[in-house]
């Protein structure tokens, strides 16, 4: 067995949290300038350059990106032979909650019927995978509470398979117009089961932008849906042009031979994550 | 396009000069308020109590706000998705309120609402939460204190830069989306 400290875990869960939320990815960077050179509306262009002046003005003052600092999404793969003595969940948690106090970031965890805020952002959202070995990789994703209301979870009918996808997908995008704070980026699970595709859905979004699938005919599907999206002419902020979506991300799984379980987890254009190895 | 440089609180005069696709640049007070702040908002109403500020000609911005750094007024401080208050927004604006500050769609009530009692819905950039905190040069929390970042704030903004989503004539500047059917 190895031995990772807690305390080790703790203060790189903290650092990364306070990073993640004032640091664009430089792929997203990348995929702001790209529309700003390329973005077919003058309001669109507008959109880009303050979201690349927000980016540059949060990296030098340390003020978060979006005030919306999201609910803390962990995806964990955690080494059968690795040992945390007092807990992986603790270790994280306990960043999570000093990386939210010490980098000024917004708690926005609370109950959900009394709506009263829980104070620290707790709880950690923690998906933990055990897989071979003995290394330790956190994933961190600052999730926004409007992109996030845009998604959606279905059951679709093995009849209506990849047409029928395309269409769920298309419609999402065009009826979350302006709400979700495009240009987004989908995440999408299709197949596995009712509470599994959105968990690959959302772990697809840890992708880079510009990454391509390993798989060429999930490469294709991806740039097909893209372009389907772009079509709609939402654009930045719905104000209208080219770039309604920045990427799309696919992940697929097995599922019932009843079932065709179908997840769109919507990101907005603050697509904040970054990672951490032990 | 047409830039107007307005002062708050606003007026009928005001708000009949602006089109869908004005570009704002709002001066003075304005207050924050998002979901829980409007539901206390709508219980005080009931109870027939005060609100804890002038509604006549106010504008609401629709913000939770990061904690403030020290040294700073306040923190990232860009809009959240504006419908869900869309349930409270028209009791509102028969009351006097003459702005609400988000982003994202509005109900056709709200829209109704804003043609009867002369009110206009702008639009703030999200997810640039730090960049427009530059233009808020004071906040302070005036009710709901035990909400943290729902709490309502008075907040001065100067030259804070918005855009006219939906006027007060039935105008709407968002991009419908493009579906064949």
């Amino acid at each position: 067995m190895r031995e990772i400290k807690a305390a080790d875990i703790t203060a790189a869960v903290a650092q990364m949290c306070m990073s993640a939320n004032t640091k664009l990815p430089a792929d997203v960077r990348k995929k702001f300038e790209e529309g700003h050179k390329n973005e077919t509306t003058e309001a669109g262009k507008e959109i880009f350059r303050q979201l690349l002046e927000n980016a540059d003005l949060a990296f030098e003052t340390k003020l978060p990106l979006c005030q919306d600092c999201g609910l803390a999404i962990f995806y964990v793969e955690l080494g059968e032979d690795v040992f945390v003595p007092g807990g992986v969940n603790k270790a994280i948690t306990e960043g999570m909650v000093a990386g939210y106090k010490d980098g000024f970031l917004r708690k926005s965890s609370c109950d959900p019927l009394t709506r009263k805020n829980t104070g620290d952002n707790t709880p950690a959202i923690i998906h933990i995978d055990l897989v071979p070995g003995d290394k330790l990789k956190i994933s961190y994703m600052a999730k926004g509470g409007g992109s996030e209301n845009m998604s959606r979870v279905t059951m679709l009918s093995p009849s209506q398979g990849w047409e029928g996808i395309k269409k769920f997908v298309v419609q999402r995008v065009a009826e979350a117009g302006p709400n979700p704070c495009p240009p987004v980026i989908l995440g999408i699970g299709i197949g596995g089961t009712f509470e599994y595709a959105p968990k690959i859905a959302k772990q697809a979004l840890l992708r880079k932008l510009d990454d391509v699938h390993p798989d060429p005919k999930v490469a294709a599907m991806e740039e097909e849906l893209l372009t389907a999206v772009n079509k709609l002419g939402i654009g930045p902020m719905g104000l209208g042009g080219s770039y309604t979506c920045l990427a799309v991300k696919i992940a697929l799984a097995p599922c019932h031979i009843a079932s065709l379980p179908l997840a769109v987890n919507v990101q907005c254009h603050s697509a904040r994550h970054e990672e951490v190895e032990f | 396009m047409p830039t107007y440089t307005l002062n708050t609180p606003l007026t009928d005069a005001d708000i009949e000069k602006l089109r869908a696709g004005d570009v704002v640049l709002l001066n003075g007070i304005i207050y924050s308020g998002r979901d829980a702040a409007h539901k206390k908002l709508m219980d005080l109403l009931d109870a027939g109590k005060p609100l804890p500020f002038e509604l006549k000609g106010a504008s609401i911005y629709y913000v939770g706000p990061s904690p403030a750094p020290p040294g700073r007024p306040i923190g990232s401080a860009g809009p959240t998705t504006s419908y869900r208050m869309d349930a409270y927004a028209p009791r509102l604006h028969a009351l006097g309120l003459k702005a609400s500050i988000g982003k994202g769609k509005r109900s056709d009530e709200v829209k109704k609402a804003m043609q009867e009692h002369k009110a206009v819905y702008f639009g703030a950039t999200g997810g640039a939460g730090a960049l427009l905190s530059k233009c808020i040069t004071a906040s302070k929390v005036i009710a709901f204190d035990d909400l943290g970042p729902e709490a309502i704030r008075e907040m001065t903004v100067k030259d804070f830069p918005l855009l006219v989503i939906n006027d007060a004539f039935g105008g709407e500047l968002y991009a419908k989306p493009k579906l064949d059917d």
